[in-house]
């Protein structure tokens, strides 16, 4: 699960992560008055969305009063924001994040994440800060630091220390080690309490206020793991429906996988390789497949019906295409599900069922013996064939 | 020969008592698997049709000599804890079909198995199956027939779709491997690869990937050096869009990394044959057997 960065400033702030003073606004004028209230030189107006290349895109702008506060607030809020990560369409910006503004004397880069490979989390860091950390790491890999955490000690001071020295190597910013340690810290703590997949601070920045360096997270980035939601309800009520496809949502409160694509061919699948494997043959076969969707192993005929409303719910959808292997899934079971959404949605496209596995006789006669317009094929070419065909009539 | 399990294969099912590790039991038992006890803490002294349930795994261990540990326990009874229990059980081999469980708990799992000479297969997967003599997991055993053709997959239903392509074209297999689809998980490509090219009764063998992480370029290295038997390749998830996760956690496009058309050409650059469809999978491994 993606957050806001407002909200994964306060999840890492409880934690103890500095950064400077801000507050979220939903209006102009509640902007005007957190700047009023924070009362520094600079203050910073960032839109909050699901995605990064914000500044790009017109969604960052830095202010020298509270008034210059609300009127960029002003522009910002409402709209359709466009970044390199939102697609043409842009995302519609409904919280803006005031803050103050620092002189910067330096950024770095730093996140802790999963490295598969390893199967550990593993602390990443770069002294390019404020930058694509995968361009770096493509471009000049020498400049990434890393470090490995064993899960059973957690993360030792000590290895967030020789973190932060390599980090910060040069001298002049030494006062800030003992922070930055600290820092380092802290932000493994937020992401083992939470059950985070990413945290991410870029930039973390070394500033200067009153003549003091220190060195506060500037913008982050947390995301979750979705199969530990269950036991952090405070953090799965910050999921921001607006920000998700609403198809996709309904989908994962009925623990289906879903995800909306952009072609015509509707596809319902069980196993998540299988479905995707069957949205590969769909495009082999000159067809664009709608739509992702699992329906997973365990389903009951009410999922399996489920699943069939989301994706006819799809406009773009001229054609279902359900491919089952029964294995956990048996096959009338799903034949079930098909005949008893069908009953309970207006089933206005065709319908194409590939069979296979456990009970599947009884599957393909519950299928045969119903009213519906469906066109049962024998094997997966044949499926994605009549299927590509039936969303594209001659 | 096979891999990993056999008839003489003794299994402890944990999580005997729940839904679909009751129906899977049964099927199991019924394949002809040993299934020689359950664990379910607090239902020690009963039995799951006529099979013994113990406390703990360790009990069930000490009593009946099981070999293997099958887990069903669902993620939020900790299933990753499950899997810690059966390893200082001193079971040989673990096979966890449990999906949705916390990557920080399998980090924790997996570390906890680390020296130890268990090995964990999953968590997420459909378990492995040597047909004709062992099943152990949730896989549709009309699909496979026994021969020389091993296949390990991170993805469940594909591989009861490789392997029934295979047996309808009249090619056997050895032993399937369900790996799993998790970003975690205890028994990767390469060593599946490793313990094929070791059996003498595997010919060649079916890998089948998908997106995300890079298990599959790892598994292209180690069959360009290090095994002299034919492997056919399939890489599902061409179509899918990055930053999206397609099901399986691990199943994710990030950063540019993890593309099927990067697995693709490692594949290919290792000289494994490549089945171009999921509809040719059964024909690209005749081609290469003749």
């Amino acid at each position: 699960m993606n957050i806001h960065e407002y909200q994964a400033r306060e999840i890492l702030e409880s934690y103890g992560v500095r950064t400077l003073p801000g507050k979220v606004a939903e209006t102009p004028e509640e902007a005007e008055t957190i700047a009023q209230e924070l009362n520094c030189p600079t203050y910073v107006i960032k839109a909050q969305i699901h995605a990064g290349g914000r500044g790009k895109g017109g969604g960052v702008k830095l202010a020298n009063s509270p008034i210059e506060v609300k009127q960029h607030a002003d522009a910002i809020l409402g709209m359709q924001l466009v970044t390199p990560q939102t697609g043409p369409e842009g995302k519609l910006v409904r919280k803006v994040l005031i803050a103050e503004a620092a002189e910067i004397e330096k950024e770095f880069y730093l996140a802790i994440l999963l490295d598969r490979e390893i199967s550990r989390l593993t602390l990443i860091g770069s002294e390019e800060g404020g930058i694509n950390i995968e361009e770096v790491a493509a471009k000049t890999p020498e400049k990434i630091i890393r470090a490995q955490v064993h899960p059973a000690f957690g993360l030792t001071e000590f290895q967030a220390r020789e973190f932060a020295y390599k980090l910060i190597t040069d001298t002049y910013y030494r006062s800030v080690i003992p922070n930055a340690t600290q820092l380092i810290l802290s932000l493994y703590n937020a992401f083992t309490e939470c059950d985070c997949s990413l945290v991410e601070i870029n930039p973390l920045a070394i500033v200067k206020t009153d003549d003091e360096l220190d060195i506060v997270a500037l913008d982050s980035k947390v995301n979750l793991d979705d199969n530990s939601l269950w036991r952090h309800s405070d953090i799965a009520d910050m999921r921001d429906p607006h920000e998700e496809d609403p198809s996709e949502l309904e989908a994962s409160e009925s623990d289906l996988s879903y995800i909306r694509l952009d072609g015509d061919i509707g596809c319902m699948v069980n196993g998540a390789g299988l479905a995707m494997a069957t949205m590969d043959i769909i495009k082999q076969n000159g067809g664009e497949p709608a739509n992702f969707l699992d329906v997973g192993g365990g389903a009951s005929v009410e999922a399996v019906a489920h699943a069939f409303r989301l994706i006819l719910a799809d406009e773009n959808v001229k054609t279902v295409l359900v491919n089952i292997f029964g294995g956990i899934m048996k096959c009338d079971t799903i034949a079930n599900g098909i005949v008893e959404a069908a009953k309970q949605v207006e089933l206005n496209v065709p319908l194409v069922v590939r069979l296979e596995g456990t009970n599947v006789e009884l599957g393909k006669q519950i299928i045969a013996e119903s009213d519906l317009d469906v066109q049962q094929a024998e094997g997966l070419s044949e499926a994605a064939q009549l299927a590509v065909e039936a969303a594209n009539p001659a | 020969m096979s891999i990993l399990v056999n008839k003489n294969t003794k299994v402890i099912v944990q999580g005997i008592t729940g839904r679909s590790g009751r129906f899977h039991t049964e099927q199991c038992a019924a394949y002809g698997t040993q299934i020689v006890a359950g664990a379910v803490p607090g239902r020690g002294g009963s039995d799951v049709n006529g099979i013994p349930v113990y406390d703990t795994v360790a009990d069930g261990v000490a009593a009946t000599g099981a070999d293997t540990s099958l887990v069903f326990v669902p993620a939020r009874f900790n299933a990753a804890d499950s899997i810690m229990e059966a390893a200082e059980a001193g079971v040989e081999l673990i096979v966890c079909i449990s999906e949705h469980i916390p990557v920080l708990d399998m980090v924790k799992a997996k570390a906890f198995l680390q020296g130890k000479s268990t090995r964990l297969i999953g968590p997420n997967c459909p378990g492995v199956i040597t047909p004709g003599e062992c099943k152990i997991g949730v896989m549709p055993e009309f699909a496979y027939t026994p021969g020389n053709v091993g296949i390990v997959s991170r993805s469940g239903t594909l591989t009861y779709e490789a392997a029934y392509q295979l047996k309808r074209l009249g090619i056997g297999q050895s032993t399937c491997v369900g790996i799993g689809g998790d970003p975690v998980i205890g028994t990767n490509f390469v060593d599946v690869l490793e313990l094929f090219e070791a059996d003498d009764d595997t010919h060649a063998v079916v890998l089948i990937g998908e997106i995300g992480g890079t298990a599959e370029e790892k598994a292209a290295q180690f069959v360009k050096h290090e095994m002299t038997k034919p492997v056919v390749g399939f890489i599902a998830g061409q179509t899918a869009p990055p930053g999206k996760r397609m099901g399986h956690a691990g199943a994710i496009i990030s950063g540019g990394q993890g593309t099927a058309a990067d697995k693709i050409r490692a594949l290919n650059d290792a000289g494994i044959a490549v089945a171009g469809s999921l509809a040719t999978i059964g024909e690209t491994v005749s081609e290469v057997l003749t």
